[in-house]
C-alpha cells in the first residue's frame, strides 16, 4: 500500500489533480447518463400508464432493456449532413447543447460532502450554464439549412430567453432568503425539516421557477419548438443517429438538472423532510435522488396532461404573468424582511 | 365572471390541477391493452381475410369457372382461364388472385353461385419473396382443404343472419 502511495505521490501535482477530478467527473456523468436513459423509459412507461396503455414491454423483462436497445440503435445509425448545411456548425451544435447541460452538474451539491466544485457563486454559474444551452439550439437550427429547423430554433430561443428572466427573478428570491449564492450554503440554510424548506415562504417563486424550468427545457406544454404538426421536430429535425441522440441526452439531462435545482433551491436538497430518527438514518444521497425523481415525475405528468400552448400565449405567460409575479413576491420579501417585524418568515 | 374570481381561478391553477387529477387517476387505472401476439381479440364469422377455394365433400372442386367473381372484382385482382375437362364439365385451368390488388371487399364470395371462393378469417400472412403475392389455384385449393373446418363453421354461424 505504501508502495502504491509512493508511486502516486511521485506524479506531478497537476497530473494528480487532473486524474482525481477526471474520475470524479466520470463518477457524476455515468450515473447521470444512466438516469437520462431510464428517464426516457420512465417517460414512455408513465405516459403510457396515464393513457391507460402499458408502454414499451418487449425488450427485456417488462421492457427494462428498451433504453439500451434505443441507444445501440442510434449509435449504429448514419449521421446525415444535409446538402448546403454548414458542416462544421452542424456537427458542433449537439456538443454545445450537451456541454452546458452536463457542466452545470459540477457545482451540484449531491450531499453534504459530495460536491465536485464548491465555488462561492455556484448559483450564478448554474444560471450562466443553463443560458448557454440556447446556443446549441440556435446553431443547430441555423446550420441545418432547413426552414423547419430554423423556425423551431427561433421559437425555442425566444422562449428560452423569455423564461430565463422569470427564472432569474425566482432565484433572486432564494438569494434574498438564503443570503448566499453558494448552492451548498443554500441547502444548509434549509436544515431542520420540511417547515424550513424554501418552497413554503417562496411558494409563488417555487411554482414560477418550476414552470419556467419546464419552458426552458422546451417540454410540454411549452414544446412549440417541436410542434409536430407545424415544424416536425423543430431545431433537430435534420439530425439523425448519434447527433440526434446527443440532443436527446441534452434535453433529458436538462430536465433532470432543473429537477435537481428545484430540489436544491426549494426542497431542501439532501436534507430529510423530518429531523427525527427514522428519517435522518437514510443517507443524504437517497433523499436527494428521491426528491429529484419526484420533481422529475412532474415533467412527465405535465406532458401526459396538458395540450400545447399557443405561441403568443407562451410569450404572454412569460412576460406578463411570471415576471410581474416574481417581481411582486421579491418586493414582498424585501418589505417583510427589512420593514416589518415578520422578517423571520423569510429567513 | 367578475375580474376577481377570474384572477383567483387563474392564479390558483385550479383548472390545471383538475386535469392533472384525471391523468394521475389513470396512472393507477386498470390497463386495457391486449398483448397482441399472445392475446387476441375475438373475430366475427364474417371476417374477410385470406382467400380459399373450397371443395365438395366428395373431393370435387366447387369452382365451375363461371367467372362471376372475376367480373365483380372491383380491384381486378382475379384472373381466370378455363377449359372443358374430359367429363364435359367446365373447369378453371388458372385461378390467380393478386393479394396486393385485393381490397378484401368480399364481393367474390357474394357473387359465387357454388360457394367456391371464400374469404377465411386468416389475417396474419406475409410474403417472403417478390412475386409471391399472386396466389394460384393450387395454393387456394390447399388453403381451402386446410381450413375447411373453420370455413364451414363460420358459414354455419352466419347463416341465420343471411
Amino acid at each position: 500500500m505504501d508502495f502504491l502511495t509512493d508511486i502516486w505521490m511521485w506524479f506531478p501535482e497537476v497530473l494528480r489533480v487532473l486524474v482525481v477530478n477526471g474520475l470524479l467527473i466520470v463518477a457524476i456523468v455515468i450515473p447521470l447518463m444512466l438516469a437520462v436513459a431510464y428517464f426516457t423509459f420512465a417517460e414512455r412507461k408513465i405516459i403510457g400508464y396515464m393513457q391507460v396503455r402499458v408502454g414499451p414491454n418487449r425488450v427485456g423483462p417488462r421492457g427494462w432493456l428498451q433504453p439500451i436497445a434505443d441507444a445501440v440503435k442510434l449509435m449504429f445509425k448514419e449521421i446525415i449532413v444535409p446538402s448546403r448545411a454548414n458542416r462544421y456548425l452542424f456537427r458542433i451544435a449537439p456538443l454545445l447543447a450537451l456541454g452546458p447541460a452536463l457542466a452545470a452538474w459540477a457545482v451540484m451539491p449531491f450531499t453534504d460532502k459530495w460536491v465536485l466544485a464548491n465555488i462561492d457563486a455556484s448559483l450564478l454559474y448554474v444560471l450562466a450554464m443553463t443560458s448557454m444551452g440556447v446556443y446549441g439550439v440556435i446553431i443547430a437550427g441555423w446550420a441545418s439549412n432547413s426552414k423547419y429547423a430554423f423556425l423551431g430554433a427561433m421559437r425555442s430561443a425566444a422562449q428560452i430567453v423569455a423564461y430565463e428572466i422569470a427564472m432569474g427573478f425566482a432565484l433572486v428570491g432564494v438569494l434574498m432568503v438564503a443570503g448566499s449564492l453558494n448552492l451548498h450554503q443554500i441547502v444548509t440554510a434549509q436544515a431542520g425539516g420540511i417547515q424550513q424548506w424554501y418552497f413554503l415562504p417562496l411558494f409563488p417563486l417555487f411554482i414560477v421557477y418550476f414552470i419556467s424550468g419546464v419552458a426552458e427545457t422546451n417540454r410540454a406544454p411549452f414544446d412549440v419548438a417541436e410542434g409536430e404538426s407545424e415544424i416536425v421536430a423543430g431545431f433537430h429535425v435534420e439530425y439523425s443517429g448519434m447527433a440526434f441522440a446527443i440532443f436527446f441526452l441534452a434535453e433529458y439531462a436538462n430536465m433532470i438538472l432543473i429537477a435537481a435545482l428545484t430540489v436544491t433551491l426549494f426542497l431542501g436538497g439532501w436534507m430529510p423532510p423530518f429531523d427525527v430518527v427514522p428519517f435522518t438514518l437514510v443517507p443524504s444521497i437517497v433523499w436527494f435522488c428521491v426528491k429529484v425523481t419526484m420533481v422529475a415525475f412532474f415533467f412527465l405528468w405535465f406532458r401526459a396532461t396538458f395540450p400545447r400552448y399557443r405561441y403568443d400565449q407562451i410569450m404572454r405567460l412569460g412576460w406578463k404573468v411570471f415576471i410581474p409575479v416574481t417581481l411582486v413576491w421579491i418586493t414582498v420579501i424585501g418589505v417583510f424582511r427589512f420593514f416589518t417585524p415578520y422578517g423571520h418568515w423569510f429567513q | 365572471m367578475n375580474a376577481l374570481t377570474k384572477f383567483l381561478k387563474d392564479y390558483s391553477l385550479i383548472e390545471l390541477l383538475k386535469g392533472m387529477r384525471v391523468t394521475g387517476g389513470n396512472l393507477f387505472a386498470k390497463k386495457i391493452t391486449v398483448y397482441y401476439p399472445e392475446e387476441k381479440t375475438p373475430k366475427s364469422p364474417r371476417f374477410r381475410g385470406l382467400h380459399a377455394l373450397r371443395r365438395y365433400p366428395n373431393g370435387e372442386e366447387r369452382c365451375i369457372a363461371c367467372k362471376l367473381c372475376e367480373a365483380v372484382c372491383p380491384a381486378l385482382a382475379i384472373t381466370i382461364d378455363s377449359t372443358e375437362r374430359e367429363d364435359g364439365t367446365r373447369r378453371t385451368t388458372r385461378y390467380d388472385i393478386d393479394l396486393f390488388k385485393c381490397i378484401y371487399c368480399g364481393f367474390c364470395e357474394e357473387a359465387c353461385p357454388v360457394d367456391s371462393i371464400v374469404l377465411t378469417d386468416i389475417h396474419e400472412f406475409h410474403f417472403e419473396e417478390a412475386g409471391k403475392h399472386v396466389i394460384d389455384k393450387s395454393h387456394l385449393l390447399e388453403l381451402g382443404d386446410q381450413y375447411e373446418q373453420q370455413i364451414a363453421q363460420a358459414r354455419r354461424e352466419d347463416a341465420p343472419y343471411r
